[in-house]
Formats: C-alpha cells, sequence, structure tokens
C-alpha cells in the first residue's frame, strides 16, 4: 500500500458511510422534507469525498480530469434537483411534519 | 462576437479533455458535434452577452473554502441526529430575507443553503426565501446572515 492508496481508502470508507447515513436517515426521518435532508448528506459530502478518493486512485490523466467535471456538475445539480423536489412537494400541497404533531 | 469565440474554445476544450482522441477521423467528429452544440446554444438564446467564462476572482474561491467547512460541520450535525436513537431533530420552516440583487446572486445564495446539509431552500419569491431546516440550530444558523453577507460581497465582484 502507498500514501495515495491509503488516502483512497480512507475517502471512500468515509463516503460510504456518509452514504449509508443518507439511506438510514430516509428511513428513520418522519416526512418528506426531513428526508431530503439526509439525500443532501449523500449528495454533498458523500460524492465528493467518493469522486476525490477515485482521482487519487488515477495519477494524473484524462480519467482524473472526467472525474473532476463529474464532481463539479453534480455540485450544480444536485442542490438543484433538491430544491425543485421540495418546490413541488409544497406546491402539490405537501405540509412539512413539525415537532407540535409529535407531542400531540 | 467575442462570446461565440469563448463559446467554441471552451467546447474544443471539452471535447478534447472527454475524449482523449487525436486522430483525424474522431476529430472531425468532434467538430461536427462542437459546430451542433454551438447552434442549438445560438438557437436556444444562452449565448450570454458580457460573460466572462475565464474570470474567476480569488473571493469565489475564499468562498467555496468557507462554504465546504460549513458542509462538514453540518454534515457531522446531520449525521450525529439521524444515528442518535432519540432523533433529535426539531424541523422548522422559515422565512428570510435576502440582499442580494441579480439573479445569479440569489441563484449562488439558494444554492448554498440547499447543498448545506440541514437546510433546503423551498421557494424564492423577490428577495424573500422560504427555507426548511431540519433542526432549530440550522435555522438560527442561517438567520444569523453570515451566508447572506458573504455572498452579497461575493456578488459584488462578479
Amino acid at each position: 500500500m502507498t500514501i495515495p492508496d491509503f488516502i483512497t481508502a480512507f475517502c471512500l470508507i468515509l463516503g460510504a458511510l456518509l452514504g449509508l447515513t443518507g439511506g438510514v436517515g430516509v428511513y428513520r426521518l418522519p416526512d418528506f422534507f426531513t428526508r431530503l435532508h439526509a439525500c443532501s448528506v449523500t449528495d454533498s459530502a458523500c460524492a465528493f469525498l467518493i469522486l476525490s478518493g477515485l482521482m487519487f486512485q488515477t495519477g494524473f490523466s484524462l480519467a482524473t480530469i472526467k472525474l473532476f467535471f463529474i464532481l463539479v456538475f453534480l455540485l450544480i445539480t444536485s442542490p438543484t434537483s433538491t430544491h425543485a423536489l421540495a418546490k413541488a412537494a409544497l406546491n402539490s400541497g405537501e405540509i412539512p411534519w413539525c415537532q407540535s404533531q409529535k407531542e400531540r | 462576437m467575442l462570446q461565440t469565440f469563448y463559446l467554441i474554445i471552451m467546447l474544443s476544450g471539452f471535447w478534447l479533455l472527454l475524449s482523449g482522441h487525436t486522430d483525424p477521423f474522431m476529430l472531425s467528429c468532434g467538430l461536427v458535434s462542437i459546430l451542433l452544440t454551438f447552434l442549438i446554444a445560438q438557437r436556444l438564446n444562452i449565448v450570454e452577452e458580457g460573460a466572462q467564462p475565464f474570470y474567476l476572482p480569488l473571493r469565489i474561491i475564499i468562498y467555496w473554502l468557507w462554504l465546504a467547512r460549513e458542509v462538514v460541520k453540518s454534515t457531522w450535525d446531520v449525521t450525529r441526529r439521524i444515528w442518535h436513537p432519540q432523533l433529535p431533530i426539531s424541523p422548522v420552516v422559515i422565512h428570510i430575507d435576502t440582499s442580494q440583487t441579480t439573479p445569479t446572486g440569489l441563484m449562488l445564495y439558494a444554492n448554498s443553503i440547499t447543498l448545506t446539509p440541514g437546510t433546503v431552500c423551498m421557494n424564492v419569491e423577490d428577495n424573500r426565501m422560504e427555507v426548511h431546516a431540519l433542526t432549530r440550530e440550522a435555522a438560527d444558523d442561517l438567520l444569523s446572515g453570515e451566508m447572506d453577507r458573504r455572498v452579497s460581497q461575493l456578488e459584488k465582484k462578479l
């Protein structure tokens, strides 16, 4: 194992754990809007860690640049799609769950 | 005219980086696809006048680093709450006033809010934003207005 391999392993394991967190979050959280927050853990940090982990394996080649482009596009498109989902849910009458409902 | 030139240069660079081919047949295929993309962009009217595609101020890099730190902090917070046995969440919907003046600035602010785990921007109306936050703390953090201030500062330089 060389140093890049260690960095890759670290990034991939941490990224996979965050992906798992996103999945568990979607399962445990109570409503649509709170589940969106669980997904955004997967969207930002998990995607970043997995892609940068892979970048350390390709050396410096065209594959690195492609991975970098994927990362940049994901960082722009994933918040946009999350926003679109939230807005669509709000417009179709989904009411956000809040603490007072839990106490009732 | 200058914008057309920029677009062609950027598309060519993008094609070369993604394909990595240099033989004449593939290059001519690339040329055809670049011209096709260019024509579609022209018809869609998305070639913006006065845009500076190669302009990357230092401020935006500082902003990205600051945003990355915020993302790490809130990722940790949301992760901790998801795995916590009692699920300590307190979702709220808040309205915040924004101080941005351009559509680009608003877009940057809304996307930054959504990118940060724990807050999702749901609606933008003129200078008011509807934000759903997973916890009261995340909402208070946003209401303190630090991100708003930073985006507005950055917007002036763009």
